[in-house]
């Protein structure tokens, strides 16, 4: 099998996980996108292992080791996104704006409102 | 062979004639363009809920991928791991977020444009840089190279450790999701039921 086969899927399939990360609203929309990039790769290192005849078999024990830290990962990631959701009530990335650089305006109809409800 | 490899879009000039042979390149594209499909409407569906089923359509078809491989454990692993565990646990995320079952208008960001451009220019980039390096490059698919033995042998010969490492990293993920989804206050506890009530009168009995 050609080796170019293996390797352009996975850089599309890695194209399509760039773009539901940056295009996705929902949380675990994003994690999804980044499960398929996970997979991009995956699918790399296991073409590259069986090209490579490597006697170690590094591409597939690192195969294994990414399935398993994408499992943690996953779970960690969706506790967190629970987490978020009970306290802020949303699942929106961009509504999750705490720790992010503010706007002046923002600022500016922050302190209107305060100054209405005062 | 060769007519139906370029019909197919083959990125190689002239099919090589070696002992593997080329049908498994056959089912290997029809995989592909599946999983490369399922992977799109994943990410751009309005249904939250389908997105996670078309995500299932992916990861198994990159199972069926590793399959052709030759990386069998790999693919097992791929099957139990995401399509058993990551699948639903996506699931879980969505129902208790309360996604939405039907469209859903706000599943995209404003930024959809510049995340369209990114990706194709990413993708673009890569094909062009891949296609160039591996053109001529050929896999010898003869000969096991990631039977359950193989991978048991080379796994508990020369990866010992990152194994070991990687299962004290799995509990400490464990421990941390527990710690990071139990809830501090009274109020989130769950009402007492017939059994629990039960239960308590006999204690106070």
């Amino acid at each position: 099998m050609h080796l170019a086969y293996p390797a352009v899927l996975a850089v599309l399939l890695f194209s399509v996980g760039v773009y539901g990360v940056l295009a996705r609203r929902n949380v675990v929309l994003v994690l999804m996108s980044v499960e398929l990039m996970l997979n991009a790769v995956n699918l790399n290192l296991v073409a590259f292992d069986v090209w490579l005849r490597d006697t170690l078999h590094a591409g597939q024990a690192l195969t294994l080791f990414t399935i398993t830290v994408a499992a943690a990962e996953i779970g960690l990631g969706l506790a967190i996104v629970l987490l978020v959701y009970r306290t802020r009530r949303t699942a929106a990335v961009d509504e999750v704006t705490a720790l992010g650089d503010r706007h002046e305006a923002d600022d500016l109809a922050d302190a209107a409102k305060e100054q209405a409800a005062a | 062979m060769s007519a139906l490899l370029a019909a197919a879009g083959s990125l190689e000039p002239a099919a090589r004639s070696y002992l593997s042979p080329t049908g498994q390149e056959i089912v290997f594209l029809l995989v592909g363009v599946l999983v490369l499909g399922a992977a799109v409407v994943s990410v751009t569906t309005r249904q939250l809920v389908h997105a996670a089923l078309w995500l299932v359509v992916a990861l198994g078809g990159l199972a069926v991928e590793f399959l052709l491989l030759t990386a069998e454990f790999v693919a097992w692993v791929q099957v139990l791991v995401y399509l058993g565990s990551v699948v639903v646990l996506v699931l879980f995320g969505l129902m208790l977020t309360r996604a939405p079952i039907g469209r859903s208008p706000d599943a995209d960001s404003g930024n959809r444009p510049a995340a369209l451009a990114v990706g194709v220019a990413s993708a673009a980039t890569l094909v062009t840089l891949v296609v160039d390096a591996f053109r001529s490059s050929w896999i010898d698919l003869s000969g096991p190279a990631g039977t359950t033995r193989l991978t048991g042998e080379f796994l508990f010969s020369h990866w010992v450790l990152p194994f070991e490492a990687l299962s004290v990293l799995l509990l400490a993920a464990l421990v941390g999701a527990i710690v990071l989804s139990r809830t501090k206050d009274d109020r989130a506890k769950p009402r007492p039921g017939n059994l629990r009530t039960a239960l308590t009168k006999s204690k106070e009995r």
